[in-house]
């Protein structure tokens, strides 16, 4: 590269001026907490009194006393709770995207009433977590909620289901729960790419009497899917982190146990500050890893926009 | 404390607390007190009279109805030093926990302490602090309906076996009958500690011990305990619904007081509720002692109850110990008891006529209320939370059904014996 000139490097010196306050605020609000939790990761640090503890280096994740192995990479509960924050991942986030993409469609229709069907549908968006879980809490309890008595009505249950308390159902019931609240989100992602889409193709297409499943599956898919693959990204980290949903739908189930939830139980419930810093630290890991590979594997660009 | 624990400690009780007073006002108090029954009602009551009495001015903060959840909420502000609330409402099993944040009653009230139980007095001195005051006490009991047993010519059950056959009849005579909704039995089976107090009565009915005994030992995995889940288990589908595994004391009691249960294990608490004005039950409602494992079981029931304590960090806790004083107190607590049902801690009570005759069920089972089984706190100290937890994660995975008894019970030794390593 040619030595760049006076002006340009003048330019980048002001870019990083007007940089330098927000990278600061950032360094202090994300970093330091960042780092404090990893660092507590290797102590065994107590909430019961918080001034006091010492470096007993990776004995949280790994430790051998009398023969037996200790800490959270032999604990078979935070595997389950791996597996179960993998498995809730992936299929919520599937489910999201695949009802995004036909409530997408639909809304990028010409019809009548277009802008008061776009604002209802974000209306599970708005609605705080810890409200609309609290609210399907009701509507699924198993003696007065409203979907066992419809379900019943209907004929297609015999005897009401206890969906937030059966190990059977409560997976199901989270990940239903979140698919009805998060859909809007994906929906809308994928409406501002769907809006940005060239009209010229589908005249094309038209003229040349194409299908219109194969003008999706053929110009619309391939055209919208960079913002699909970044919009999946923003609800996949999102996903691999939750808790609130789970925490008020189905409290201390094992079969719903997610990462959060299990770092959260360590640091709060059972005062372990140190451990459930190790558990935080490995949940860090855990998505960087996950959202990485994704990444790569997708080959998303995240440096250009859309396109 | 740093900067960044004061923000935190705030956030948290902005978060989780709900504020239930007036405008802020310079010098005056704050008391967290339960929300489960008419807990929230009567402390109000309680708080007013004495705000009346001494001018001061109190707010009263309602924190979640899930003990496990209180204590998250208590530990953050105290771990913190926070100075928003000067008086908490603590549950039986925290002194060992929370005791180093409050300060000694014994300065302000030694002389009262010694009208209050002294079992209930003994557990809430931490090295030889007085840590809290008893507020109330409690033990499971049987909640029954008078007329359904009248109806099918029924005793009150002494076995849990004698229960279950007698629920069984009942639920399947009533739904025949054409009451689809009801069930045999409900208790508190969501996993959090209050199935901790009940699968601590099934087994210690059975004679199956407490967890982990007085002196230290893991006794969890034995016959007795394993016989005890395993009949708990039983119940799940055909007397209980599967909902139970998902009910707290609130849960359990509106299934009861709909209509929709003939039998419900819960606290005191729930006599009065169950007997107010717009109870469908009201009036049908009997109360007798936990029934026994068996022949040579026993009647046991779980202590729970509530304290008063005051914060270390509090502002003001010459007045701060002054409420609590008052609210302790044999009148105040007199006032509960009948308006309320909830047991005092003051022996000479159990004879006052006006609370006999709001609860006719004290005098009867003040031999259950003084001899409750305690939950393993003292032995396990500070580890009891995960004690607790690795309990109930057990039982409710037997009670679900995806482990048996005799795999459960074997792989929680495992655990405990884990926790404790070299000791509690």
């Amino acid at each position: 590269m040619a030595h760049a000139s006076s002006l340009t490097r003048a330019r980048r010196r002001s870019a990083w001026i007007f940089l330098a306050p927000m990278l600061v605020i950032l360094v202090a609000v994300a970093g330091w907490p960042l780092l404090r939790t990893f660092y507590f990761g290797f102590t065994d640090a107590n909430l019961s009194d918080l001034s006091s503890y010492s470096f007993i280096g990776t004995e949280n994740f790994y430790a051998v006393y009398d023969g037996e192995a200790f800490g959270l990479l032999t604990d078979p509960e935070w595997w389950q709770a791996v597996w179960n924050t993998l498995f809730f991942s992936v299929i919520s986030v599937s489910l999201e995207t695949a009802l995004g993409m036909v409530v997408a469609l639909v809304l990028n229709q010409n019809f009548r009433g277009r802008g008061l069907v776009r604002a209802a549908v974000l209306i599970p968006w708005a609605i705080p977590t810890i409200v609309s879980a609290r609210m399907w809490n009701w509507m699924l309890h198993d003696q007065f909620g409203i979907i066992n008595d419809m379900l019943m009505k209907l004929g297609i249950l015999s005897a009401p289901i206890a969906w937030t308390a059966s190990p059977d159902w409560a997976m199901s019931a989270v990940i239903l729960v979140d698919v009805w609240k998060t859909t809007p989100f994906m929906a809308l992602l994928i409406l501002a790419a769907l809006q940005m889409l060239p009209g010229d193709c589908y005249e094309a297409a038209r003229v040349d009497g194409i299908h219109p499943v194969r003008v999706f599956f053929k110009v619309t898919l391939p055209l919208i899917k960079p913002a699909v693959m970044v919009a999946v990204i923003f609800r996949a980290l999102d996903a691999l982190r939750v808790f609130d949903v789970i925490y008020v739908l189905t409290p201390n189930n094992p079969q719903t146990t997610t990462m959060s939830v299990y770092a959260r139980q360590q640091l709060v419930d059972f005062q372990e500050v140190g451990y459930g810093s190790a558990a935080s630290t490995l949940l860090f890991v855990v998505i960087a890893f996950c959202i990485m590979a994704y990444i790569m594997i997708g080959r998303v660009r995240l440096d250009e926009g859309g396109h | 404390m740093t900067l960044i624990q004061k923000l935190l400690a705030g956030a948290g009780v902005a978060g989780a607390v709900f504020v239930m007073a007036g405008p802020a006002q310079a010098a005056k108090l704050a008391i967290s007190c339960g929300a489960v029954g008419q807990e929230l009602t009567l402390c109000k009551e309680g708080v007013e009279a004495w705000s009346k009495k001494t001018g001061n001015e109190v707010d009263v903060i309602s924190t979640p109805n899930s003990s496990t959840e209180r204590l998250a909420v208590y530990q953050q502000m105290l771990a913190s030093g926070s100075s928003d609330v000067d008086i908490f409402q603590i549950d039986v099993i925290w002194p060992g926990i929370l005791g180093n944040h409050f300060i000694d009653l014994n300065d302000y009230m030694a002389d009262e302490a010694k009208k209050h139980f002294k079992p209930i007095i003994e557990n809430n001195t931490v090295d030889g602090r007085l840590v809290a005051m008893p507020w109330f006490t409690d033990a499971g009991v049987l909640y029954y309906r008078k007329d359904l047993l009248d109806k099918y010519g029924e005793k009150v059950p002494e076995t849990w076996d004698e229960m279950t056959k007698t629920a069984q009849k009942i639920e399947e005579a009533e739904r025949k009958d054409g009451n689809s909704k009801m069930w045999g039995y409900v208790f508190q089976g969501r996993a959090y500690e209050g199935l901790t107090c009940n699968a601590v009565e099934w087994v210690a009915s059975f004679g199956g011990g407490t967890i982990v005994e007085p002196n230290g030992d893991i006794s969890i995995n034995n016959d007795k305990a394993k016989q005890a889940i395993a009949t708990a288990a039983g119940w799940i589908g055909t007397i209980s619904p599967d909902g139970v595994l998902g009910y707290d004391e609130e849960g359990a009691r509106g299934v009861f007081q709909s209509g929709n249960s003939v039998f419900m294990r819960n606290w005191p608490y729930a006599w009065s509720l169950a007997n107010s004005a717009d109870s469908p039950v009201k009036g049908k409602v009997g109360v007798a002692p936990l029934p026994r494992g068996g022949d040579d079981g026993q009647s046991a029931a779980a202590l729970g109850g509530w304290q008063l304590s005051v914060s270390k960090y509090s502002k003001n806790p010459e007045l701060a110990a002054d409420l609590v004083k008052y609210l302790t107190s044999y009148d105040e607590q007199k006032r509960r008891a009948i308006k309320g049902s909830y047991n005092p801690t003051v022996a000479d009570l159990y004879k006052d006529k006006d609370v006999l005759d709001a609860n006719p069920f004290f005098g009867d089972l003040y031999e259950t209320f003084t001899h409750a089984v305690p939950r393993p706190s003292t032995a396990t100290g500070t580890n009891y939370n995960k004690v607790s937890s690795d309990f109930w994660q057990a039982v409710h995975a037997t009670l679900s059904g995806t482990q048996t008894a005799d795999q459960a019970l074997p792989a929680l030794e495992h655990k405990l014996k884990r926790t404790k390593r070299s000791g509690w």
